[in-house]
């Protein structure tokens, strides 16, 4: 990051002074369009590569703690999973992030500001993540983006820039998005104790409702990519479906995925020795299979939403720089979501393997038959949020799914404190992102249109 | 760099192997009664001295996972089960140990013999009396399987049943506990008056013993209402 900021300052002091003083909007994107389109890749990069290394680690914890899947295993389910779901399902909040807050109209006569803006937005919430993970607050990468953009926008150009009642929606699905949630783990938990656990023969049981949650995990994924993600993958092939039609694609896909769950279903056998220490050793055995798809999920989820906090400021940018303007109209490049696929899986396989291993150690109290019903919480309400084009934060997302089990009086002990911490967090985050960004906005404005 | 986690600080340490932990341990102190009456019928004072100090470790320890599962258990923790009643559950278990390490005190202390005539009985109100303790470990032990039903369904019945085992094993118990004292009402006329009254004392703990057991049951009980 300093190398980045020096390298600006240089190409500054060897500017030539004639050309500054006549410097007028569209000569500032011509003559350093380049320039500011590698800073803004470099800085996209970095986030989508903290992205990998830290927030993801948070994601497969779970999975990892339960002894469902090695830290091996996760990283490989991670960088599929995460990279397929920013790719296909992350166009939406990528669009949000990219031009749903600020209102495109405020900046038409200066487009050159929306780039120093989003420059700034991104070097500011690389910056406050850094601050943050380094004093160990439990701070959320969309949340800092968000602040980030809404600051250098509502100060920096003007308090009409900001989209105050997307902004609205935005931080309303912060409150609900937990809630959800929490609400869905609870149910899943509960249909678990329903079908499976209250009987006298949960094992047997376990084998045959495994699978429709398989389906559903499955499903859901399927149906997010076609309705949503489809589109700004494939968008000049005018590929377009109806709702029955994406419904029965997704249902076939969902019942693959349940078909292969079912074979792996069949190969856990009961152990006598171990059901004498804990008569349900062998069914939480039946739900680590399970995990492994809710895992897949999960990282889809993921991937789906939190890449955009990398990548949409970075799709702004170049919107402007490639045509010289800001038209909503244009299309996103998908070069653009295949970077923060890349950083992301980058981050994973530098840092995140690290990372994974420590929370994976840590979180050892949930049970696959929990980590399940919180993952898949967590992930449908995360998917939803992508579909909707809504940017919110998967870890608070999946505290709140923990918590939602742990009303199903299914957790031993849940210490409430980390919701205050996590309330905290957000007062913190919103007003240091907007203030990083507002000073870095100006700063690069100095810099280059002195 | 520090890795932190909000998932992880989410999940608190689970008070549910500690109190197991100390329920073992508990058990372990009335189990070790039976050999410290062998060497004290035995009038084998040494040896019985050697089974008190096994005792008072055993009671220690349980003592330390006390309290430190009271100090892990701060108000802000969200449990499936009533903080209260998992505390009052602990302090109904540690009394056992309280019980079993008085018994062997008093009887090491003035070197207490039990006439020879009553042995068998006071053997068999003994043995009852840890049986029903070891009853209560067998429930204890149940919470984990609990936990894992969310607090629901058969694993209920399961443990009630076990429960009404132990009231069952208690009222054995009682049983022996009136048939000692009868016994030893019979022969107090021919005994040291001062042994007699401590001997009465010594019925009256091993009877704590039991009762002390069966209350783990009722508390484990209300545990499980809700």
């Amino acid at each position: 990051m300093p190398n980045a900021s020096a390298a600006d300052y240089n190409c500054c002091s060897h500017a030539n002074p004639h050309q500054l003083l006549q410097t007028a909007p569209m000569t500032i994107i011509a003559e350093h369009g380049f320039l500011l389109l590698t800073l803004a890749c470099l800085f996209g990069f970095f986030m989508a590569w903290g992205i990998g290394a830290n927030d993801v680690a948070n994601a497969m914890g779970t999975s990892v703690g339960s002894r469902a899947l090695t830290v091996k295993q996760a990283i490989m389910i991670a960088i599929v999973f995460e990279f397929l779901g920013a790719y296909l399902a992350g166009g939406e909040v990528t669009s949000t992030i990219r031009k749903g807050i600020i209102d495109p109209a405020a900046l038409t006569d200066r487009p050159e500001l929306l780039v120093f803006g989003m420059l700034a937005a991104l070097l500011a919430a690389g910056t406050w993540l850094l601050i943050a993970s380094l004093k160990g607050w439990p701070v959320s990468t969309t949340h800092s983006i968000v602040g980030a953009i809404v600051g250098f926008a509502a100060v920096g150009i003007s308090v009409d820039a900001v989209h105050w009642g997307k902004v609205g929606k935005i931080v309303a699905s912060w409150v609900v998005s937990p809630l959800l949630a929490g609400t869905l783990s609870y149910a899943l938990f509960k249909s678990v104790q329903a079908l499976i656990l209250n009987h006298a023969d949960p094992f047997i049981r376990a084998k045959r409702y495994i699978p429709f949650y398989m389906f559903a995990v499955g499903f859901l994924m399927a149906m997010v990519t076609m309705l949503k993600g489809l589109k700004h993958v494939f968008k000049d092939s005018d590929l377009s479906m109806s709702f029955g039609e994406s419904a029965l694609y997704a249902a076939g896909v969902g019942l693959v995925v349940a078909l292969i769950g079912g074979y792996f279903l069949s190969r856990v056998k009961e152990n006598p020795d171990a059901d004498k220490d804990n008569r349900f050793s062998s069914v939480e055995r039946v739900f680590g299979v399970l995990m492994v798809f809710t895992a897949c999920s999960m990282a889809f989820a993921h991937g789906s939403n939190d890449v955009a906090n990398a990548v949409g400021p970075l799709a702004a940018i170049v919107g402007v720089i490639k045509s010289g303007a800001i038209a909503s109209k244009t299309v996103m490049p998908s070069w653009i979501l295949l970077l923060g696929g890349g950083g992301i899986v980058l981050g994973l396989a530098t840092y995140g393997f690290k990372v994974m291993a420590t929370i994976g150690r840590k979180i050892t109290l949930l049970t696959p038959s929990r980590g399940f019903a919180a993952e898949l919480g967590a992930a449908g309400t995360v998917v939803l949020a992508s579909a909707t084009g809504l940017p919110i934060s998967t870890t608070h997302t999946l505290v709140g799914a923990v918590l939602g089990v742990g009303f199903a009086r299914g957790i031993a002990a849940i210490n409430l404190q980390v919701v205050g911490t996590i309330f905290m967090s957000w007062l913190i985050t919103l007003p240091a992102g907007a203030g990083l960004s507002i000073l870095f906005f100006f700063v690069l404005k100095g810099i280059f249109s002195a | 760099m520090a890795i932190t986690s909000p998932i992880h600080k989410l999940l608190g340490r689970s008070p549910i192997k500690p109190l197991q932990e100390h329920m073992v341990e508990v058990v372990k102190c009335a189990e070790l009664l039976e050999s410290f009456f062998d060497a004290s019928f035995a009038n084998d004072w040494p040896h019985a001295k050697a089974v008190y100090d096994r005792i008072c470790e055993s009671e220690n320890r349980a003592d330390d996972i006390k309290k430190q599962l009271r100090l892990h258990l701060p108000k802000s923790f969200f449990m499936p089960v009533s903080r209260t009643d998992l505390l009052e559950l602990l302090s109904v278990q540690d009394h056992i140990a309280n019980s079993a390490r008085d018994i062997a005190g008093l009887m090491v202390g003035r070197s207490t013999t039990i006439p020879a005539a009553a042995h068998a009985l006071w053997m068999d109100f003994l043995k009852s009396a840890i049986a029903t303790t070891q009853q209560a470990l067998v429930a204890i032990n149940e919470l984990d399987e609990l936990l894992e039903t969310g607090f629901s369904g058969q694993e209920i019945n399961f443990v009630e049943k076990m429960i009404e085992e132990l009231d069952e094993l208690e009222h054995k118990t009682d049983h022996f506990e009136r048939q000692v004292r009868e016994q030893l009402f019979n022969l107090e006329a021919e005994l040291p008056p001062v042994d007699v009254m401590f001997l009465y004392k010594i019925i009256e703990i091993i009877g704590d013993l039991a009762d002390n057991a069966e209350r783990v049951g009722g508390r484990l009980q209300l545990l499980l209402a809700r």
